[in-house]
């Protein structure tokens, strides 16, 4: 792999998995879903910490939960929308409550899962996450970023939710260099004039739409969030008052996920004009990954309209 | 030794109701219902210490009904994991003894439960960490009859047949009572027994306040290989204090000044009773 060739975040789980599971005493759980999940490439290398619940989300939760109480790390996977969505009080009572080394492996987030449709496209994993004490998410942008994001969590002690996606990403972090870190943002550009904030496979539409922006004689910096709890309020902060317009940028609600993350940061710490790109609290649909991407406004053309539009408002 | 986990299961009654009694609120007729099968659990059959309520290896155990915390808490406090003067404090607000139980807060708290149905997965959890590092340490469970109802159950009762945990012994608190009413007019999850064999578990009928059919019930339990067990255990809701005896009314009310003064009555009637045999 090299910057710019592209692999699904999903991949980079499964991949991630079978090398920790070497170093670390790891449980991996799946519901049915582990040739979509790719968590069988930890299965094919070990099998007897494997575990299929079948079709059951809430009863795999709440089992990884027994599990964590005996020191096991233990993973969970299922699609996004049926672990944060089905499973949230189980997540919530069983292991955010008793805050429970438990890491859930969300994939299949987002409207880019495609052709299976809005039941299978899950815009909400994160806002319904944000709402439980202690909960850290986790949603990297490129094949980097999850591998790193992975082992991060293993090393954490007490409950992530990883936010995967099935679509083909490209490559933006060089794997030499890159060093993750839980809750700080990474600075992919500066900029002057506003700052682009962006997490998941948005991230390299952020760039593009800097790009973009220069064209017209503007200078966007571009801020990526992979945690989105906790958030990096720091360099929420400086981008605000270095740059004077934000425009949050994910693959998912803006109304409970980082656009309302990076809100809530604006207003209590330094309030200036801010736009949000995301689905605009509407369900998806079927069709290809990239034409309901475009659809949805989720491209470097809307995110640097965005951008216009946010630095108008300035005063 | 009959006599006195007995005792013991008598004494956490009264902590369990003064518990009750203080915090005006709480489940005193379903913690009435399992208190015998507790005393015999933490009194024994499982292999834990008081002093190091982590202690690895031990036997773990899942309250899934976790509403009667009471209970539990009296029994815990009784075997000497707290002092019992704690359990007075129930649900206050400055106290770690929470309305459902908190393993974060508790000594030998093993889970933290009270959402109906998540316990006995948790509690598969427990024993399948066990089978796969070759542990032999036992996970003990306690399900409300009301509580089979929720689904979640029945995905657990699949888990623990398919993994073959037989390393796990779960109860059912047969009381024939939920909130609303009788369990077969609310919904009727009658035959329990025959569910519960369909699903592939070893299935052991008993009087769950018969202390020595819990005991023997238990001992079956870990003779059997390759299945879990599940122990439906009929019990009279509100067992030992007589008003409260099978009336559904007393599944989530705490009793007034009177009442309280009666409970405690009888079952100080009951220890000296025990303590006379």
């Amino acid at each position: 792999m090299a910057i710019g060739d592209k692999k699904a975040t999903r991949e980079s789980y499964g991949m991630a998995l079978a090398e920790l599971g070497e170093k670390y005493d790891i449980v991996v759980m799946d519901a049915d879903l582990s040739k979509s999940t790719k968590t069988d490439t930890f299965k094919k290398k070990f099998p007897e910490r494997f575990i299929n619940t079948g079709i059951a989300e809430g009863n795999m939760l709440s089992t990884a939960a027994g599990l964590a109480t005996t020191g096991k790390i233990v993973f969970a996977s299922s699609f996004a929308m049926f672990a944060a969505g089905r499973a949230f009080e189980q997540i919530r009572n069983s292991i955010g409550y008793p805050h429970l080394n438990v890491k859930i492996g969300a994939t299949h987030a987002g409207i880019s899962v495609g052709e299976d449709g809005a039941t299978h496209q899950c815009l909400e994993d994160m806002g319904i996450m944000r709402t439980i004490p202690g909960m850290v998410i986790i949603n990297p942008a490129d094949h980097v970023e999850a591998m790193a994001a992975v082992e991060a969590a293993v090393k954490y002690e007490g409950p992530v939710y990883l936010r995967f996606g099935r679509l083909p990403v490209p490559q933006i972090y060089d794997e030499n260099t890159y060093k993750f870190e839980i809750g700080k943002g990474v600075q992919l550009a500066e900029g002057t004039d506003a700052t682009i904030i962006a997490t998941c496979l948005m991230v390299p539409y952020a760039l593009e739409a800097r790009e973009l922006l220069k064209a017209d004689g503007i200078n966007a910096a571009v801020v990526n969030i992979h945690t989105i709890k906790p958030i990096d309020r720091e360099i929420i902060k400086k981008a605000a008052q270095t740059t004077g317009a934000i425009v949050t940028a994910e693959e998912h609600n803006v109304n409970c996920g980082l656009g309302s993350a990076v809100a809530e940061v604006l207003c209590e710490e330094c309030p200036v004009p801010m736009l949000r790109v995301g689905t605009q609290d509407v369900f998806g649909k079927s069709g290809k990954p990239y034409e309901l991407l475009k659809e949805y406004g989720l491209s470097a053309e809307n995110i640097a309209e965005n951008v216009k539009k946010a630095i108008s408002l300035k005063k | 030794m009959k006599n006195s986990t007995k005792l013991h299961a008598y004494k956490a009654r009264k902590h369990a109701i003064t518990g009750i009694y203080n915090a005006a609120s709480g489940h005193p007729g379903g913690s009435l219902s399992i208190a015998d099968i507790l005393s015999v659990l933490y009194f024994e059959k499982m292999n834990i210490d008081p002093q190091n309520p982590k202690m690895a290896d031990r036997d773990r155990f899942v309250l899934s009904k976790g509403h009667c915390a009471p209970i539990l808490y009296g029994t815990l406090a009784e075997r000497g994991f707290f002092p019992t003067e704690l359990c007075t404090t129930f649900r206050q607000a400055d106290s770690i003894l929470q309305g459902h139980p908190d393993m974060k807060g508790v000594p030998g708290v093993d889970m933290s439960t009270g959402s109906l149905g998540q316990g006995i997965s948790a509690a598969n959890g427990m024993a399948l960490s066990a089978k796969l590092d070759n542990k032999d340490y036992k996970v003990y469970a306690i399900l409300g009859d009301g509580e089979i109802e929720e689904g979640q159950v029945w995905e657990a009762a699949m888990f623990a047949a398919h993994y073959k945990l037989d390393n796990l012994v779960a109860f059912l608190d047969f009381n024939g009572l939920q909130i609303d009413g009788d369990i077969r007019e609310v919904m009727n999850s009658t035959p329990i027994d025959k569910k519960f064999e369909a699903f592939n578990w070893n299935v052991i009928t008993i009087d769950g306040h018969d202390y020595d059919q819990i005991r023997n019930a238990i001992d079956e339990a870990h003779k059997v290989e390759g299945k879990p067990t599940m122990i439906i255990a009929k019990c009279v809701k509100g067992k030992g204090v007589s008003f409260m005896e099978n009336q559904a009314g007393w599944h989530g009310a705490a009793p007034n000044k009177e009442q309280f003064e009666q409970a405690i009555s009888e079952l100080d009637a009951a220890i000296a009773e025990i303590e006379a045999e």
